[in-house]
């Protein structure tokens, strides 16, 4: 059985935190349920709280920038907030970027930084 | 080699044993005192190497062992499968290079998360990966 996470949202941003550990069908099911959630409209910042995760491989890496670039797409942005020291250290020497998200460094301050580029409407990058 | 102990034993079959490979490896750091980012190292390099074998062979397994010098200390894990093996090895740990439309960062990653990383494959057999990641406190 694999695990779900929720999804919640606040005003017009949808708030992800991974759970300590996810398996990748969960993961799979959390971005595209993130994405149809964007899809049905009025979401305009995606928040992606790692926290409680003492690990991003390459398939959690790569998906979480697909979250990312896909979001963009539909003109939304991403914030990824709570990496950990050594999953940032581990992430940097396995060559893996976040492509596509802004890092902020806990939920209140990636929530300030969703704001302010929401602000900055043209400079999206893919 | 001083000493070495077989401390488990992973059948890798389906996606919820990669998490299952993945919290044994991160008791068995913890237990054995191993830094935070070493931890997290080994964490990631199991999930690697055990999600090629669920992607390229379907099934393998994984042997987490304590090994022992007379100066240190560390974890050797193999995870072998008999899966269709490799036929370019050089070229599956470029960087990049990806037969999935991965990323190719798995085993190039690995091998620079970890102290010794060796590949033994044949096609048509299978493929065992060996890593090796040293503690670094000598007072162990
Ligand atoms: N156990 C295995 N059996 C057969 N082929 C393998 C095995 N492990 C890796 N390979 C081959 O080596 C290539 C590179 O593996 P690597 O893990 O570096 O990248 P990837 O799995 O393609 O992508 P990523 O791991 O970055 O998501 C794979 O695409 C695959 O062709
Ligand atoms: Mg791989």
């Amino acid at each position: 059985m694999s695990q779900k996470i929720p999804i919640i949202k606040i005003k017009e941003d949808l708030i992800v935190s991974f759970l300590s550990d996810i398996d990748d069908i969960a993961a799979l099911k959390l971005q595209s349920g993130l994405l149809q959630r964007i899809h049905e409209g009025k979401i305009t910042g995606v928040l992606i709280d790692l926290t409680v995760l003492d690990m991003v491989d390459s398939f959690l890496g790569r998906l979480i920038s697909n979250i990312a670039r896909s979001s963009a797409i539909m003109d939304v942005k991403t914030v990824v907030v709570g990496i950990q020291p050594a999953v940032a250290i581990t992430l940097v020497e396995l060559g893996l970027k976040l492509e596509g998200t802004s890092l902020a460094l806990n939920v209140e301050d990636g929530i300030a930084l969703l704001n302010e580029l929401k602000k900055s409407k043209y400079d999206f990058e893919i | 080699m001083r000493r070495q102990k077989i401390l488990q034993n992973i059948q890798i079959e389906n996606n919820m044993d990669l998490v299952k490979a993945r919290q044994s490896i991160r008791t068995i750091a913890l237990d054995l005192n191993y830094g935070i980012v070493d931890q997290t190292k080994l964490i990631t390099a199991v999930s690697e190497l055990t999600r090629n074998v669920l992607l390229y062979a379907g099934k393998g397994e994984i042997i987490i062992e304590l090994i022992e010098t007379s100066t240190k200390k560390g974890l050797r894990i193999t995870v072998t499968d008999k899966g269709p093996g490799i036929p370019d090895v050089d070229l599956a740990i470029t960087e990049g290079f990806s037969t999935s439309k991965g990323l190719g960062k798995g085993l190039s990653g690995t091998k620079k998360l970890m102290d010794d990383f060796s590949i033994q494959t044949e096609v048509g057999k299978g493929t065992e990966v060996v890593i090796i990641k040293w503690t670094d406190s000598d007072k162990l």
